[in-house]
C-alpha cells in the first residue's frame, strides 16, 4: 500500500501532537467552554432540531436550483454597479484579485477573514508580488504574525493560550507583556488601525450571498470587517459559489444559527449585507466592489448526487469542536485549509481522492459530526462514501487480498474453527514477539494489551452444551 | 419467540461470557434461543475499509442463513448498524436488496431488544458495585439507542450508575481505525479512561464488546485499577 506523501505527513504530525498532553488540554478545555455556551445557546430555540431540518431544507434548494440562484444573485449586483467575475480554479481567482490590485496601483491591502482566501493561498501570492498584505480579524493576525495557516476555521487562534500571544507581540509588535485579554485586543487594534487608514484595497470573504436581493452577508465579532470594507476606495468579496441563500429572510435562520452552531453565541455581534459600491448621493462606502465567485471544483461535488449535501456547508466549525480526531490531532495535523470531518469529506474532492483519502480513513466514523452539523450533511457517511470511491478507483492489491482471504475462511466453518485454533496456540507464543518489529499485532500492543483468546469459545460452549 | 443470536467473530472467541449471558437471559425470559453457528463474522472491516466487493463476499451468506428468522438479536452496536443500517447501503440496487431491507427490520441490539422489543426492564440482576455507562457510537447514532441500557441498568440490584462527563464521546476503537491510526485512536481511549475514572466507578459498562476490548486493552496496560464489562454480563448475574 503506497501511501500519499500528505498522509505520510498527517501520520508522523499526528503521531507528535497525540502526546502532546499541553495540547490535549487546551484544546479539550476551550471545546468543553464552547459546547456548555452552544448547549445553553441551541435551546434557546424552540425546537433546534426543526431548525436544523429547515435549514437542510433551504440549503438543498439552493444548491440544487445554484444556476438559477447564481444569475439571479449576479443580476441583482451587477445592476447596482458591482463588477462579479467568476473564477473556475484558484489559480483564475489569484489572477483576477491580483489585476484588480494592480489596475488600482495599489500597495497595502486589508483583509477581513476568509477561508476561501485561505484556499486559493492569495496571500502568498500577493506577498510574493511586493504587495503589504494584513489580516484584521484578531486570530488571524495573530497566526499570520506567527506566519503559520490558521488553525480552526472560525477560531484561527485556538492552540495559542494568553502567554503564547503576550510573547508574540512583544516579539513582533515591541509591546509590553500582559495577561489580560481586553490589553492584548488594545495592542492589535492600535497596530492594525493604522493599516486600514494606508490600506488601499479591502478584501473580505462572506457568509451567505442572497439571490433575492443581491447581496453578500458577513457576519462578525469585531467590526474589523466593516473596516475593511468601508474604508478603503476598492473593495473585493471572495466567495465560494455555494454561499447562495435564496431569500433574504433565510437569513432570520441561518445568522442566528451560524452564530449558535459555530460559537455558541445567540447572534454574532455584527452582521453586515453588503449590497453594492457607494451609489450616487451615498456618504460612505467603496467607490468600487468586486464579487469574485469561486468553484475550485465545487461543481465536481455538486456532480455527485451522493455528496453534493457537502455543499450545504456554512463553515460553523461545529463538526470540528466535537470531532474527537480534530481534538485530539489539531488542525494544523491535516495540512489543509478546511479540516477536521468536513475538511476529510471535500478535501478528497477539492485536492484529489488518491492524495487525501487518508482523512477519510482516519476516523473512527463515530458520527458526532453528523449529529451536530447544523444543516444536517451526512458526514461520517460521506467518510465512508470517500473509503469505498477510493479503493474502487485504486484499490490496494494487498488489502484487498487479506480481505478476499478473510471471506474465504470465515465462509467456511471448518477452516474458521481451525485458525481459531491456531490463534488460541500460539497465543502464548506472542509475549516472545510482543511490541517487537515481528509482532503481527504491533500497532495495537504499542499502548495496548490484547484481550485473550478465551479457552472455550462462544460456539465450543454453545455445541457441548447440546 | 424464537431469537436467533448474531455472535460477532470478537465476541464468539473473546468474550463468550457476553453470548452466553444473552442465551441465560433470553431463556429465563421463556424464549428459544438459537445460534446459526455458520455465520463467522458481519464483513464490517472489508466494508468501513471501503471494500465492499469482498464485503459482500461475507454478508450475502449472512443474509442467506438469516433469510425467515423472527428476531436477530446482537449484543453490539457496531455489527448491529452493520445489519441493520449498513447492509442495505451496501446491497443497494443487487438483488438481494429486498432480502437485506427485510432483515433489518428483524436486527435488534440486545438491551434495545429486551426494553423496546420484549418490554422487559427488570431482570431480578444484582451487581453490587458503582458502574458508568459508556454509549458506543454505532448504537448511539446509527440505532439511535440510549435510554434502553440505562433503563436495564436502574433496575439492576446493589448497582450505583453515575454518569461520566462525555459518556457520548467516541472511544477511539473504530474497527481498523484502531490499527490503522493507533496514536489517534490511542489518544482518543486515553480521554475516556480519564473521563471514566473521575466518576470513580468500579466498571466502565457498555453495550458494545467492540470498545471495552480497546478500553480494556489500554487501562491493563496502564495499570488501571477501572474494570469493563458488557452490560448483558450484569444482566446475567442473580
Ligand atoms: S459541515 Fe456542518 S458542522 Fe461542519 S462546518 Fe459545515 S455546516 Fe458546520
Amino acid at each position: 500500500m503506497s501511501a500519499s506523501s500528505q498522509a505520510r505527513d498527517f501520520s508522523a504530525k499526528a503521531r507528535v501532537i497525540t502526546r502532546d498532553l499541553r495540547h490535549r488540554g487546551l484544546i479539550q478545555t476551550a471545546l468543553k467552554k464552547y459546547e456548555v455556551a452552544r448547549g445553553r445557546k441551541a435551546s434557546a430555540f424552540n425546537d433546534w432540531q426543526s431548525a436544523r431540518q429547515a435549514a437542510a431544507e433551504t440549503k438543498w434548494d439552493a444548491i440544487n436550483h445554484l444556476d438559477t440562484y447564481l444569475e439571479e444573485l449576479v443580476a441583482k449586483l451587477e445592476a447596482r454597479g458591482t463588477k462579479v467575475h467568476w473564477a473556475s480554479t484558484a489559480t483564475q481567482a489569484r489572477e483576477i484579485i491580483l489585476g484588480i490590485i494592480k489596475s488600482k496601483n495599489a500597495r497595502c491591502i486589508i483583509k477581513s477573514k476568509a477561508m476561501t482566501a485561505e484556499e486559493i493561498h492569495l496571500n502568498d501570492a500577493m506577498e510574493k508580488q511586493g504587495y503589504e498584505v494584513v489580516e484584521s480579524d484578531l486570530g488571524e493576525y495573530i497566526v499570520q504574525l506567527r506566519h503559520e495557516p490558521p488553525y480552526h476555521i472560525v477560531f484561527p487562534a485556538m492552540h495559542l493560550t494568553r502567554d503564547d500571544i503576550s510573547d508574540l507581540f512583544q516579539r513582533e509588535l515591541g509591546s509590553a507583556p500582559t495577561r489580560e485579554p481586553e490589553e492584548l485586543t488594545m495592542i492589535a487594534r492600535r497596530a492594525l488601525r493604522k493599516k486600514y487608514l494606508a490600506a488601499d484595497i479591502g478584501i473580505t470573504g462572506a457568509n451567505f450571498a442572497i439571490a433575492e436581493t443581491g447581496m453578500i452577508s458577513i457576519t462578525e465579532n469585531e467590526g474589523n470587517a466593516r473596516l475593511t470594507a468601508a474604508l478603503p476606495k476598492t473593495m473585493i468579496s471572495l466567495l465560494g459559489i455555494e454561499k447562495v441563500l435564496p431569500k433574504m429572510e433565510d437569513l432570520a435562520l441561518f445568522l442566528p444559527m451560524l452564530a449558535t452552531a459555530g460559537a455558541g453565541q445567540a447572534i454574532t455581534c455584527y452582521n453586515t449585507m453588503y449590497g453594492g459600491p457607494r451609489q450616487p448621493g451615498e456618504s460612505d462606502g467603496p467607490e468600487e466592489y468586486h464579487v469574485v465567485l469561486l468553484d475550485n471544483r465545487r461543481t465536481e461535488l455538486l456532480a455527485d448526487p451522493e455528496q453534493r449535501d457537502a455543499l450545504h456547508c456554512i463553515r460553523c466549525g461545529a463538526c470540528l469542536n466535537v470531532c474527537p480526531i480534530f481534538r485530539n490531532v489539531g488542525g494544523h495535523t491535516y495540512g489543509t485549509t478546511y479540516s477536521g470531518p468536513i475538511g476529510s469529506v471535500i478535501t478528497p474532492h477539492l485536492r484529489g481522492l488518491q492524495d487525501w483519502k487518508h482523512l477519510s480513513a482516519s476516523s473512527s466514523l463515530c458520527g458526532a459530526c453528523t449529529e451536530t452539523c447544523p444543516v444536517k450533511i451526512d458526514l461520517h457517511h460521506h467518510l465512508l462514501h470517500n473509503r469505498r470511491n477510493a479503493s474502487v478507483e485504486k484499490p490496494s492489491s494487498l488489502e484487498r487480498f487479506a480481505y478476499k482471504m478473510f471471506a474465504f475462511v470465515a465462509n467456511r466453518p471448518g477452516l474458521w474453527q481451525f485458525s481459531k485454533e491456531i490463534a488460541r496456540l500460539l497465543q502464548p507464543l506472542h509475549p516472545l514477539v510482543k511490541g517487537t518489529a515481528l509482532d503481527p499485532a504491533k500497532s495495537w500492543t504499542a499502548t495496548r494489551e490484547l484481550a485473550p483468546v478465551a479457552d472455550e469459545s462462544f460456539k465450543e460452549w454453545w455445541r457441548n452444551r447440546r | 419467540m424464537t431469537v436467533t443470536l448474531f455472535i460477532p467473530c470478537f465476541v464468539d472467541s473473546l468474550y463468550p461470557r457476553v453470548g452466553i449471558s444473552m442465551v441465560r437471559i433470553l431463556e429465563r425470559l421463556g424464549h428459544r434461543v438459537e445460534c446459526p453457528e455458520d455465520i463467522a463474522c458481519c464483513g464490517q472491516p472489508a466494508f468501513n475499509s471501503g471494500y465492499w466487493d469482498e464485503s459482500r463476499l461475507i454478508a450475502g451468506p449472512v443474509l442467506e442463513k438469516l433469510k425467515n428468522k423472527e428476531a436477530v438479536v446482537i449484543a453490539s452496536g457496531s455489527c448491529g448498524a452493520m445489519l441493520k443500517v449498513f447492509y442495505p447501503q451496501m446491497f443497494h440496487g443487487l438483488p438481494q436488496e429486498a432480502d437485506a431491507n427485510v432483515l433489518s427490520k428483524k436486527v435488534w441490539e440486545f438491551s434495545d431488544f429486551l426494553v423496546a422489543k420484549l418490554g422487559v426492564t427488570d431482570l431480578g440482576a444484582k451487581f453490587p458495585a458503582k458502574v458508568t455507562f459508556h454509549d458506543g457510537c454505532h448504537g448511539l447514532r446509527e440505532l439511535g439507542i440510549k435510554k434502553s441500557p440505562r433503563r436495564l441498568l436502574e433496575k439492576v440490584q446493589g448497582i450505583e450508575l453515575i454518569e461520566m462527563a462525555d459518556a457520548e464521546t467516541c472511544c477511539g476503537f473504530g474497527g481498523t481505525f484502531a490499527a490503522k491510526f493507533p496514536m489517534i485512536s490511542t489518544a482518543m481511549g486515553e480521554v475516556k479512561c480519564t473521563s471514566a475514572a473521575e466518576t470513580s466507578a468500579d466498571y466502565i459498562v457498555s453495550n458494545d464488546s467492540s470498545c471495552l476490548m480497546h478500553i480494556q486493552g489500554l487501562l491493563s496496560r496502564q495499570g488501571k485499577p477501572l474494570k469493563t464489562i458488557h452490560l448483558a454480563e450484569i444482566l446475567a448475574q442473580q
